[in-house]
């Protein structure tokens, strides 16, 4: 509001007529010829708000029958997910209209932002869920949770790190690397002690990918590899899981050995997706989800929900809307004009991908349950917003592509 | 982009591609390939299925009177599961739980432990998903004080349900034949087909006497209800419902105020005995419907109050109840207690020796001893008293005419297998007739468990002789040829123990040495005498009616034989009886009896047991002409028949026919008709038989019963 303040004054008592003009400058710029819409990937941008508000629907299903039961408006998530997929479009649109340069500029400042946040979920400002210091409270009964943008944080500043290159060398040497994995290291440690299972992984992927995809020579990956090893050979013979990480993990080995717990999720999860079906019950006909059966059902769990009420043909088309927004994410990859825009773009296939193959996985019992939503699908303000500034992160890169190569 | 970048972006391409391939396949196996097996799992979570117990028929006496019946009380009970989520174990709410019902906090945790192998009584015996019972009867306010601060008291509820009511003093002097009702068992559960769902415990099944036996008719059908329900357990909806029939109302011959009043009578007399210096401390009584073989009352000392069993029955009392040092009054005398029958046992002598040839109108020598292999064998009490008629030898209880009788018959009985060396063996001809008036087996009564007593067949010497020489008793290591009383026995039986001697066959002639019977086999036995020969199975149930009044099942006596002897030579024995009463061994005990109003005919048995005082018995039936009743008393340790079991039996005999100064329970010894259960689900007492003033209002409409728990756990999320 700072900079809007002087030029109300400026304009002297016609702040409605400033506003239009505002708004019609804005309309302007982003229908001008080369600006972020004029040159969006529409197929990406279709499968995200596709992907977004098929799980607005199943949010609302997944919710409104407990609301209601408990004598509250069962529109409350579907309202608070539709303002979450504005407010993320919003977002979207402006990393999009900015220059991947100037992105890479603010890289470290977004870093130093998403570190601070993650310290700050570890002091008494930050609330426990399910066991995980995972949330600051912002007041008014919103929540934001750091650790979904330090993965884009850690997307930006990995892909500027290994694409600068010293004059003359074709693939970034043992500096960057080191660096690039050095300062990974900070947000993956603090994520790690909130400790957040399933983000770690996230992060300990894309920076490898990043790595590995910058061009580094095979045999450091190799011995980066031997490194990985020994890490988690460490972790394993010093307990340094806590215990319900290792619960978990177990309990994906073992679902039956502890049915309340983990297992208890994971066994409902699987139930509710297999009962599904090939059409599924339908939306807001499910007794299996208005009975609550699933834990975070609208959260974590939402595929088992779309499993259940869409059946085999909506798991199906989700999956299917992920795979193309990934089709469409990489081939920008592919075509980046530059180093960074390629890693960039990697970087946040990488994140998808993986993120939505364990949310996934976890809910047909083929991978352990970790706490992490579904891209554009799980309900959450904080995951929304990183989702869409993703896609435009992408839509940013996709605007500088390179129109000779392919 | 330098060519390595675009190579491993190609290969990320194909791993992400494969990973998504993973997903699909997977979600199309799940889903489209064994979806039909998570669509049952899916159902079987969602649906509960809840238990609904019947309320249990009610056992009526033979007017309809109430002995057990259910009545609706305010029952505290207890939530294990929610206690055990409160933090400590629930102790806090325990302990604010026993300081509102004033009892123990100690003695309350322990109420609700659950039974295991090494928790003892008191804990709580069945499933930990039932709530379980605390309290019953508590007063209004202790239940609204629980109901309305459930914060204080988590997992407690409060409901009105059927508790298990006793009619009393009729319920504790019946303890034995009524039985008890505790949680069903899991063996119980399967062999009777009962829906398994983990609340199914809170079904209580009879687990002794008549209980017991009519269990499946007294408990009805369970109903059940499907119940759709969330993840957290909260009921949403009733699927399907299937009400709940309740248990037939179970009609019994006792007659109540003859059950009483023969417990009563049996009681003093054991007291009597008592303070007369005897060491007696048990004792049985039947009475017997002669011509029908129904129980109109079955007594046995020491009895006990059959409410310690609400609600899960205590260590102590358990001990008390199944131990020897509290005089084991779990035990029915009546049908389990096995003694020597004395005396009353000439009856079946005299038939024995008449089918064997002897006249029954001859003349016989009743001399002060009889010599038999070296052994002399003295009558009891009596010099020689010359040559009598065997009616003679009834009335004064002459044992050496017996003697005689049984010797003679058994130098001429089979002597080669005397020594037995086989079960086949042919039984002896005394102990055929015996078992052939019912002796030496189970008489079949209602009743879950019975003795058989004992008759000493060839056949039963030899497994007695094969049991205990070298196992059981192990009478060739523990005899000594020189040692005290019992080890020169031992030692006697090693060696002889198969050997069927003309004493033996002497001494069981008078109902003594191996010869035991229980108090209701005497009773029946006296009735087939009574009634012209017919031996009856003797039945407590009347008949089965279901709570709409139909008649379900009428149980009739079956028929288990008839006595092998002439109907004169019976006659003969009934007079002979009569005269007991008059001019014999009983004229004592009844001097002064208004024999002319009822004419009682009775033997006397005093049984001496080696070490112990006499068994005293005493076996009646009445009218003499035309009888109906049998009334047989047992007193082991007490003295004669005469002294202690005659009196307690004419009492009995009083209170059935209202003589000297008492209210006729069975006026003229007629038994009532059945009673009948009218529209509004009263029981109408036969004609007649109108309920004493003062009695115990019975009969309401649903008047039912079922356990402490009568409702169903509530539904659980359970996998």
């Amino acid at each position: 509001m700072s900079w809007a303040g002087p030029a109300l004054g400026r304009r002297g008592g016609a702040p409605g007529a400033a506003l239009r003009r505002a708004g019609a400058r804005a309309a302007r710029r982003l229908l001008a010829r080369g600006s972020a819409l004029r040159q969006a990937d529409w197929l990406l941008l279709g499968a995200a708000g596709a992907l977004s508000l098929l799980g607005t629907l199943v949010i609302w299903s997944a919710t409104g029958p407990l609301l209601a039961q408990q004598g509250a408006s069962q529109d409350t998530f579907l309202l608070k997910q539709l303002l979450n997929v504005a407010l993320g479009l919003i977002l979207m649109l402006v990393v999009a209209s900015m220059d991947p340069r100037r992105i890479r500029l603010y890289a470290p400042l977004l870093y130093g932002l998403s570190c601070l946040g993650l310290l700050a979920v570890l002091t008494p400002a930050g609330s426990v869920v399910n066991g995980a210091r995972s949330w600051i409270s912002v007041g008014g009964g919103f929540q934001v949770e750091p650790s979904e943008y330090a993965k884009l944080s850690v997307i930006v500043l990995g892909a500027m790190i290994l694409s600068d290159l010293a004059p003359g060398r074709a693939r970034p040497g043992a500096r960057p690397v080191a660096l690039a994995a050095g300062l990974a290291a900070v947000p993956i440690a603090l994520v790690a002690a909130e400790p957040s299972l399933g983000v770690t992984i996230v992060l300990l992927l894309l920076v490898v990918g990043q790595v590995v995809l910058s061009g580094v020579r095979l045999r450091w990956l190799a011995g980066m590899a031997a490194a990985a090893g020994l890490g988690v050979a460490g972790v394993l013979r010093l307990h340094l899981l806590k215990a319900y990480q290792a619960s978990r993990l177990t309990s994906f080995l073992n679902p039956a050995a502890d049915p309340r717990g983990t297992g208890y999720s994971a066994a409902q999860a699987k139930i509710a997706i297999g009962s599904g079906g090939l059409h599924g019950t339908g939306l807001f006909h499910s007794q299996l989800i208005a009975g609550n059966f699933v834990p975070e059902q609208q959260t974590d769990f939402i595929f088992a929900v779309v499993g259940n009420e869409l059946g085999f043909i909506g798991s199906l088309a989700v999956i299917g809307l992920l795979a193309l927004l990934l089709v469409r994410a990489l081939r920008i990859a592919a075509r980046a004009q530059d180093q960074f825009g390629m890693l960039v773009a990697a970087g946040v296939a990488i994140w998808f991908a993986v993120q939505s193959f364990v949310n996934i996985g976890m809910t047909i019992g083929i991978m352990p349950v970790t706490g992490l939503p579904l891209p554009f699908v799980s309900y959450g303000g904080s995951a929304m917003f990183a989702d869409m500034i993703g896609i435009g992160l992408l839509q940013s890169v996709h605007r500088r592509r390179c129109v000779f190569r392919d | 982009m330098i060519p390595a970048s675009r190579r491993r972006l190609v290969a990320l391409c194909l791993a992400i591609a494969a990973l998504f391939a993973t997903l699909a396949v997977r979600v199309w196996y799940l889903q489209v390939r064994s979806g039909s097996q998570y669509v049952a799992l899916a159902t079987s979570e969602r649906v509960r299925e809840v238990i609904e117990p019947a309320v249990r028929g009610p056992i009526v006496d033979d007017t309809g009177q109430p002995i057990v019946a259910s009545r609706p009380a305010l029952v505290i009970s207890v939530s294990l599961p929610a206690l055990w989520a409160q933090p400590g174990g629930g102790a806090a709410v325990l302990g604010r739980l026993a300081r509102l019902l004033h009892v123990g906090a100690a003695a309350l945790r322990r109420e609700v432990r659950v039974c295991t192998a090494t928790v003892g009584r008191p804990c709580w015996p069945g499933s930990p998903y039932q709530p379980v019972p605390v309290a019953q009867h508590v007063p209004a306010r202790i239940a609204l004080q629980v109901m309305e601060d459930q914060r204080l008291y988590p997992g407690v509820t409060a409901a009105v349900q059927p508790v298990t009511w006793y009619r009393q003093p009729v319920a504790t002097d019946l303890a034995q034949v009524v039985g008890y009702l505790q949680p069903i068992t899991a063996g119980q559960q399967r062999s009777e087909g009962l829906p398994v769902t983990g609340f199914a415990g809170v079904d209580l099944a009879g687990q002794a006497g008549l209980e017991a036996e009519y269990d499946r008719q007294l408990r009805g059908v369970p109903g059940s209800r499907e119940l759709a329900v969330d993840a957290a357990g909260q009921v949403t909806g009733t699927v399907a419902s299937v009400p709940p029939r309740p248990g037939d109302y179970l009609v019994t011959s006792i007659n109540s105020a003859v059950q009483v009043d023969a417990e009563q009578a049996l009681a003093a007399a054991i007291r009597q005995g008592q303070a007369a210096g005897n060491p007696a401390h048990e004792g049985g009584a039947a009475v017997v419907m002669t011509t029908t073989g129904r129980v109109v009352a079955m007594a046995s000392y020491p009895t006990y109050d059959p409410r310690v069993w609400d609600g899960g029955i205590s260590q102590a009392e358990f001990r008390r109840l199944f131990g020897v040092a509290g005089g084991e009054p779990i035990l029915n005398r009546a049908t389990q207690g096995q003694y020597a029958p004395g005396s009353t046992w000439k009856v079946t002598s005299v038939a024995a020796a008449v089918a064997a040839g002897y006249p029954l109108h001859g003349s016989y020598n009743c001399p002060a001893a009889v010599t038999i292999g070296g052994h002399s064998y003295i009558n009891d009490g009596n010099p020689s008293l010359g040559p009598m008629s065997l009616r003679q030898a009834l009335v004064i209880s002459c044992d050496t005419v017996f003697y005689e009788l049984a010797y003679q018959i058994f130098r001429h009985d089979h002597p080669g297998a005397n020594v037995v060396t086989s079960p086949g063996a042919p039984p002896q001809e005394m102990q055929k007739m015996e078992v052939a008036w019912g002796f030496g087996r189970p008489t079949g009564v209602d009743l879950p468990a019975e003795s058989p007593g004992s008759v000493p067949t060839r056949r039963w010497l030899y497994y007695l002789w094969k049991d205990n020489a070298h196992r059981g008793q192990d009478w060739c290591r523990y005899g000594r040829q020189n040692g005290t009383y019992v080890q020169r026995v031992e030692w006697d039986n090693c060696r002889y123990g198969n050997i069927w001697t003309g004493g033996q066959a002497a001494i069981a002639a008078i109902g003594q040495g191996y010869v035991t019977v229980t108090p209701l086999q005497l009773a029946r036995a006296y009735a087939a005498l009574a009634n012209g020969g017919t031996l009856y199975s003797p039945r407590i149930g009347e008949a089965l009616i279901s709570p709409s009044g139909r008649v379900v099942r009428r149980i009739t006596p079956p028929v288990a034989g008839h006595l092998p002897v002439a109907g004169s030579t019976l006659a003969y024995i009934r007079s002979a009886l009569a005269g007991v009463v008059t001019s014999g061994t009983a004229a004592g005990t009844f001097a002064g009896f208004p024999l002319r109003k009822v004419c009682v005919a009775a033997k006397t048995g005093t049984a001496q047991v080696a070490g112990v005082q006499s068994t005293s018995v005493f076996a009646s039936f009445a009218p003499c002409e035309h009888p109906r009743l049998v009334v047989v008393v047992m007193i082991p340790n007490s003295g004669y028949g005469a002294d202690v079991s005659g009196p307690c039996a004419r009492r009995i005999w009083d209170a059935i026919f209202g003589l000297e100064g008492r209210r006729a329970a069975l006026p003229g010894g007629v038994i009532p008709g059945l009673p009948r259960l009218d529209r509004a689900g009263r029981m109408v007492p036969p004609p007649g038989f109108a309920p004493a003033p003062g009695g115990t209002g019975h009969g309401r409409a649903g008047h039912g019963r079922s356990g402490p728990a009568g409702r169903a756990g509530r539904p659980g999320r359970h996998r």
